[in-house]
């Protein structure tokens, strides 16, 4: 699968490390660790044919959300796609109204009007997410242009796939941001697949960091699964951004678990090579992080123990709040059609 | 004639054929789809297929599954996700020789292709004075239920047969769906070829051989003299069921399936309501603009003096398809909404 093994720039892992203070990394931890419950959260009540949205899980992917959004403040932006509940919860989305809108309620972030390919909450800075491939690259670039406009220092992230990658909108955006020097960080989650095409159908080498440098941006390489790799990336990229120093293309290298869409893994389905997929799993972001939290005595077996059983919480009561919540009344299919408040 | 039947259900074939000692061969839509894909492609070389995860396990619902096994990875092939770029490849590939098949898993993904689409496929043959025509099929699928939400489920038809130069099928049986299918790629024009999803099971008659249905012509899927139900793609179906209720109110309903909306079989609409002095028009899209709007214009130009009362039309509401299944609920509609838009039409007279 990864055949072009060159790369653009590389994190040095070890100063990385060196340099997270132990505080932050148990935050990175509980973030992954709750995107990792959340998920299999919705795999464990799926089956109830209650939730009836297109789930596309991003287990196996978490480290990168939270090595990204950690940097984020709350008036930063972030676009994301169909596969968005990870950068969600990273930005720092109730959960209860994320449940809500996966089980069509009324309670829900975008009111059972979106369901899980369009999450948003514009408070936090998410003011919705696209199920179009491609579709929220340009708009990440537009709310990087208002930042701009608006003299204001607040930065937009767009996380797409490598997927995304092939579209048009992917190189439109890249040369605009570089052209007006935009606070933008375009995040690319390489997977490695899109649906069930392998990159190498699609694009004619796999560093998608490379690109960058025909734009005239920073480009780099990261393993995505790493999260001291990812914050110590996407700091730099922030930074540059929120100083007025332009865009930055982030490539983090990562896999997804489970199918493209819906709670079962498609290995048995001969979408993916059963090898590939568990030599990923060997490099699992919530375990990575775990360990590297106990080596570096950043936290307890204890405190972990606590912390997990705090989020087990957190997801029933997630779930509670979705299941428990009012449908909409059928008569709220014709709000919302048409912004009323203008001025 | 078996082909112009249409099964409600697969019960309801199992019985035709069982009638038919002659042993009618029964094919799903994708069935019958997938077999005039691959025929065409075993006899004529220039035909391939193109589009994101043709040649997956899944093979777009099922419709290409397999294929690349037979033709090769090259003859269908997966592409990146550059619908409007690749549209244009597909457009030049046609352009210089080919015969390409362009698929889109939903038809969501078409706006990405609305510039090639629509300001070169269909324009090329017009804008050279008629000297390179685009023998294009562009395939997409509608989608529905589950959630699928405003991006994942519309129906845009009407966006499509608003542009001259375009062709735009919708075919609703196994049998039109593989001769439509053959016509489209052997028209010569880019033609959009509009599939359900939920027509994929239905079953049908469907022979063997390689036959063509005609692009531009309907047909009358029940007679009946009180109304005219013209009814689109999947709707025909719902328009059937809407059939017996209503004759037990005593109103005889005809149903007519135009299979082709650019162009419109108006003849045959126009004959009905000549008979039937009432029309219905049903429709798997938006109403404003949409495919109804166009139907009933024309019967308001050419047929108004057959006409009892006032057109109706049923359609989608004007808004974005919604997540929650409440909505959603309250979004669709089946042939209990055509039952009582007829009634109703027989009410207020
Ligand atoms: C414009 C468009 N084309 C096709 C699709 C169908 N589709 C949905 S997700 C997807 C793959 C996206 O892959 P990638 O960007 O790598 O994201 P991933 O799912 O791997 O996270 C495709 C092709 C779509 N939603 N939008
Ligand atoms: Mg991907």
């Amino acid at each position: 699968m990864v055949k072009n093994k060159k790369k653009t720039k590389t994190v040095s892992k070890k100063s990385a490390v060196n340099s997270i203070s132990a505080g932050v990394l148990r935050k990175l931890y509980e973030t992954i660790l709750r995107i990792r419950r959340f998920e299999e959260k919705i795999i464990e009540v799926y089956p109830g044919q209650d939730m009836k949205t297109p789930v596309h899980l991003c287990i196996g992917e978490e480290a990168i959300a939270a090595g990204v959004c950690i940097h984020l403040r709350k008036d930063d932006y972030i676009f994301s796609t169909h596969r968005s509940h990870g950068h969600s919860i990273a930005k720092g989305s109730d959960m209860k109204r994320m449940m809500a809108e996966f089980y069509g309620r009324k309670t829900g972030c975008s009111k059972g009007k979106g369901g899980s390919m369009h999450l948003c909450d514009p408070e936090n800075g998410i003011l919705g997410s696209t199920a179009i491939v491609g579709g929220g690259i340009p708009i990440a670039v537009g709310a990087g242009l208002a930042s701009f406009m608006k003299g204001t220092d607040t930065v937009s992230v767009a996380f797409f796939g490598d997927g995304a990658m092939d579209e048009g909108t992917f190189h439109e955006s890249m040369n605009f941001a570089s052209l007006k020097k935009l606070p933008v960080i375009f995040l690319c989650e390489n997977n490695f697949y899109a649906t069930n095409s392998p990159q190498s159908a699609r694009q004619p080498h796999d560093n998608i960091a490379k690109r960058a440098g025909g734009y005239g941006m920073p480009g780099i390489q990261v393993d995505g699964n790493d999260v001291t790799a990812v914050y110590e990336a996407a700091k730099e990229a922030v930074d540059r951004a929120r100083a007025g120093g332009g865009p930055s293309l982030i490539e983090c290298r990562t896999y997804r678990w489970k199918g493209h869409v819906g709670p079962d893994c498609d290995v048995e389905k001969g979408c993916r090579p059963r090898d590939e997929h568990d030599m990923w799993l060997k490099k699992c972001p919530v375990e990575r992080t775990r360990k590297l939290l106990l080596d570096k005595k950043a936290m307890s077996e204890e405190e972990m123990k606590r912390l997990l059983d705090k989020i087990n919480k957190e997801m029933d009561e997630a779930v509670e709040f979705g299941r428990s919540s009012p449908f909409p009344d059928a008569s709220e299919l014709f709000d919302d059609v048409y912004f009323s408040g203008g001025k | 004639m078996p082909w112009t039947k249409v099964y409600v259900d697969k019960s309801e074939f199992e019985k035709a054929a069982q009638l038919q000692k002659e042993g009618l061969r029964g094919l799903t839509f994708r069935e019958a789809l997938k077999e005039a894909t691959s025929q065409m492609m075993e006899k004529d070389e220039r035909v391939f297929v193109m589009g994101e995860g043709v040649d997956d396990p899944g093979g777009i619902f099922g419709s290409t599954a397999g294929l690349h096994k037979k033709f090769g990875k090259n003859r269908v092939m997966d592409l990146p996700i550059a619908e409007n770029g690749m549209t244009g490849v597909a457009i030049g590939a046609a352009m210089a020789g080919m015969r390409p098949i362009f698929v889109h898993m939903r038809m969501d993904f078409l706006p990405m292709c609305m510039d090639q689409i629509v300001n070169h496929a269909a324009k090329w043959y017009y804008m050279t004075g008629g000297r390179t025509n685009v023998p294009l099929v562009v395939r997409s699928i509608i989608g529905k239920g589950w959630g699928s939400a405003a991006q994942h489920s519309q129906a845009l038809q009407a966006l499509f047969m608003h542009i001259p130069g375009l062709k735009v099928v919708m075919p609703s049986t196994p049998y039109d769906v593989k001769g439509l299918m053959v016509s489209s790629i052997q028209d010569g024009n880019p033609v959009m070829f509009i599939e359900h999803r939920w027509l994929y099971e239905q079953i049908g008659y469907v022979p063997e051989e390689i036959y063509t249905v005609p692009i531009g012509k309907g047909i009358v899927r029940r007679q009946g003299k009180d109304v005219t139900v013209v009814a689109v793609s999947n709707m025909v179906y719902e328009a059937m069921k809407a059939v017996q209720p209503l004759e037990a109110e005593g109103i005889d309903v005809e149903v007519i399936d135009p299979r082709t909306i650019k162009p419109l079989d108006e003849d045959i609409i126009i004959e009905s309501i000549k008979k039937t002095g009432r029309l219905v028009i049903v429709d798997i899209g938006w109403k404003t603009c949409g495919v109804s709007a166009e139907i009933a214009a024309v019967v308001a130009e050419k047929a108004f003096k057959y006409l009892k009362a006032p057109v109706k039309r049923v359609t989608l509401p004007d808004v974005p398809t919604p997540n929650s299944p409440v909505l959603e609920d309250a979004y669709y509609f089946d042939y209990k909404r055509i039952v009582s838009s007829v009634k109703e039409m027989f009410r207020e007279i």
